[in-house]
């Protein structure tokens, strides 16, 4: 499945919902992560499943000011 | 009341349809709280205060060093040394004299925060660490009052809204779960682009002028980038399983 990530177009053979991304991936804490611009929830990563061409973004949070 | 003097001051912003007489005096008697008075909390405070804000609350313990002046706009050569808080007062009360500044030179804790989210209206984190950023969001939930959120480093910048407005109202710990971590990137560590601040702080003072003149705000996260000039928005929604949401 194509998927576009952090706005970079790669392809990933076993990934189904968000968290099998993340796990792939290795993601460090601390990180929020949307799809198609929606924010997903912690809890809902698990769940939500990835289609062909969604966009995902795995932000990290900045604490200067 | 506006007096003759402020009909003038802000005539510009007044002949704004959103604005009007009515969303000047909403302004004027506003009261908001800002968090650290660095880099993101300069542009913030002087565009609040320019606009007619009613009473600012400044908090930060830190004093004007030379390194700061690269990027925190509100002070000057002859400020070093002294608390930031009170240069910049000075600084806001010599911009506009028809508002209220009032400083606490201290850092904000569990202990002294109670108090000063009680008496505001809605909270602006410029702050430049995590713990601070938590403890901020933990107040503003429970104060529900609108948290709106600034933070950069080196090119980048985010802008995050929590309207706090209901139940359902997504909050920081929602979006960052917190976790243990002993980060010490921050702009001493590596570093920020001057006006990265103004476009993330000028964003915040605008949020928050919509939230203070009544217009419903979306909880929603901006990332923007400094070097490409891209901006990301993404809508928020809560975590039913957020630490913080739960104590509330």
């Amino acid at each position: 499945m194509k998927l576009i990530v952090n706005g970079e177009q790669k392809e990933f053979s076993e990934v189904t919902h968000v968290l099998s991304l993340l796990n792939l991936l290795e993601a460090q804490e601390p990180y929020a992560v949307a799809v198609n611009a929606q924010f997903v929830p912690r809890e809902q990563c698990d769940v939500l499943l990835l289609n062909e061409g969604d966009q995902v973004e795995i932000l990290s949070p900045i604490q200067g000011g | 009341m506006l007096s003759d003097k402020e009909k003038i001051r802000y005539s510009r912003q007044m002949m704004l349809q959103d604005i009007g007489e009515t969303g000047q005096l909403k302004l004027k008697n506003s009261r908001v709280l800002i968090v650290g008075v660095g880099g993101l909390g300069s542009p913030v405070s002087l565009y609040l205060a320019a606009a007619g804000v009613g009473k600012l609350i400044l908090i930060d313990q830190d004093k004007v060093e030379l390194s700061n002046l690269q990027r925190q706009i509100l002070y000057k050569v002859n400020h070093l040394g002294q608390s930031k808080v009170r240069a910049a007062a000075k600084t806001l009360q010599a911009l506009n004299n028809q508002i209220e500044v009032h400083v606490v030179e201290q850092l904000l804790t569990s202990d002294n925060a109670d108090d000063l989210f009680c008496q505001v209206d809605l909270v602006l984190d410029c702050s430049d660490n995590f713990d601070t950023r938590y403890l901020v969001n933990t107040l503003a939930k429970k104060h529900r009052i609108p948290l709106i959120s600034g933070a950069a480093m080196q090119q980048q910048g985010q802008l995050a809204i929590f309207p706090n407005d209901s139940a359902l109202s997504p909050c920081y710990a929602c979006l960052f779960p917190k976790v243990k971590q002993d980060s010490v990137q921050n702009c001493s560590t590596l570093g920020v682009m001057s006006p990265i601040l103004g476009v993330i702080g000028s964003m915040q003072a605008n949020a928050a002028i919509n939230g203070l003149l009544g217009k419903s705000l979306d909880a929603t996260f901006i990332q923007f980038n400094g070097e490409t000039m891209a901006q990301q928005q993404f809508n928020l929604t809560k975590n039913s399983r957020c630490d913080v949401c739960q104590e509330q």
